[in-house]
């Protein structure tokens, strides 16, 4: 039994506040009427999934998610929203009746099974371990095991920046 | 099983990936603007990545095979990101609209 006046008591005491933070973040971002007030739960919910990797034995990759989620991806999706301004979500178009369960009911049993499936597996675990996982060793492998993929998606990046600035110029009055 | 033990248990994570997948997939059936879509599908992802991240800390001999894959998921969500955006500006630029009935101009 850890007590919370101590410094493990403290960090699970913590730990639940994460989980709080991301899934109330993942609520408020599927769930809200105005786009951008659904943008600001996505970015709560990065924040609270960073705080997730932190646990989880990585700084690294906790700092990168908090860098290009909640810095990039979610600014980018400010930008689009300021570009297209799609108004109330309300307001346009209308929703046939059983949309609402019916994907409610296929998110709901998906949820259930995969939750069912991860408790009732017996994993396997490693009999030991090779590296520590820190920031040296995955730099390490990054330039050793995965270099060829580090290219790769160097490749993709590039592609994808030509990519999207052809498809948003296009349309557009040349003068 | 304690409460406050709860950071190092490996089903407590597998729980919250699949709620996460679960609510974007969710949304991503309901939504009806593409922005709402693309908020969604980058929740699916998130899930993704925090099930490679668990099972990279707890069970993998090499803890930093899914540090990595994770970071090359977020490259590809960054790339998926901005074609979509750019994908939405065009479609807006040509209907006046980001609403996923009224993009119909291929419908029978």
């Amino acid at each position: 039994m850890i007590s919370l006046f101590t410094a493990e008591g403290l960090a699970g005491l913590f730990f639940l506040f994460i989980v709080a933070v991301t899934i109330s973040g993942g609520l408020i971002a599927i769930n809200s009427i105005r786009l951008p007030r659904a943008i600001s739960g996505l970015a709560l919910c990065f924040v609270g999934l960073a705080g997730l990797y932190y646990y989880l034995n990585s700084p690294f990759v906790a700092v990168m998610e908090m860098l290009i989620y909640v810095g990039a991806v979610c600014v980018t999706i400010v930008f689009a929203i300021m570009l297209a301004d799609p108004g109330d979500e309300e307001r346009i178009g209308h929703q046939s009746a059983i949309s609402a369960p019916v994907s409610f009911g296929v998110g709901a049993l998906l949820f259930w099974g995969m939750a069912i499936l991860g408790v009732n597996t017996m994993w396997p675990v490693a009999a030991a371990k090779i590296n520590d996982g820190s920031v040296k060793a995955i730099g390490h492998s990054l330039l050793t095991t995965y270099s060829m993929v580090f290219e790769l998606i160097s490749v993709v990046l590039l592609l994808a920046i030509i990519g999207s600035l052809v498809l948003a110029r296009a349309g557009r009055d040349k003068s | 099983m304690n409460i406050l033990n709860l950071s190092n248990i490996l089903e407590v994570y597998l729980v919250i990936a699949a709620l996460l997948f679960g609510m974007g997939i969710y949304g991503l059936l309901h939504r009806r603007t593409l922005i709402g879509m693309l908020i969604s599908s980058e929740l699916i992802l998130a899930a993704a990545s925090l099930n490679f991240m668990t099972f990279s800390r707890f069970l993998a001999p090499d803890p930093t095979t899914g540090q990595i894959f994770t970071l090359f998921i977020m490259g590809i969500a960054a790339a998926e990101a901005a074609i979509a955006l750019s994908i939405i500006i065009a479609v807006y630029r040509n209907y006046k609209s980001i609403d996923t009935e009224d993009v119909a101009g291929l419908q029978g």
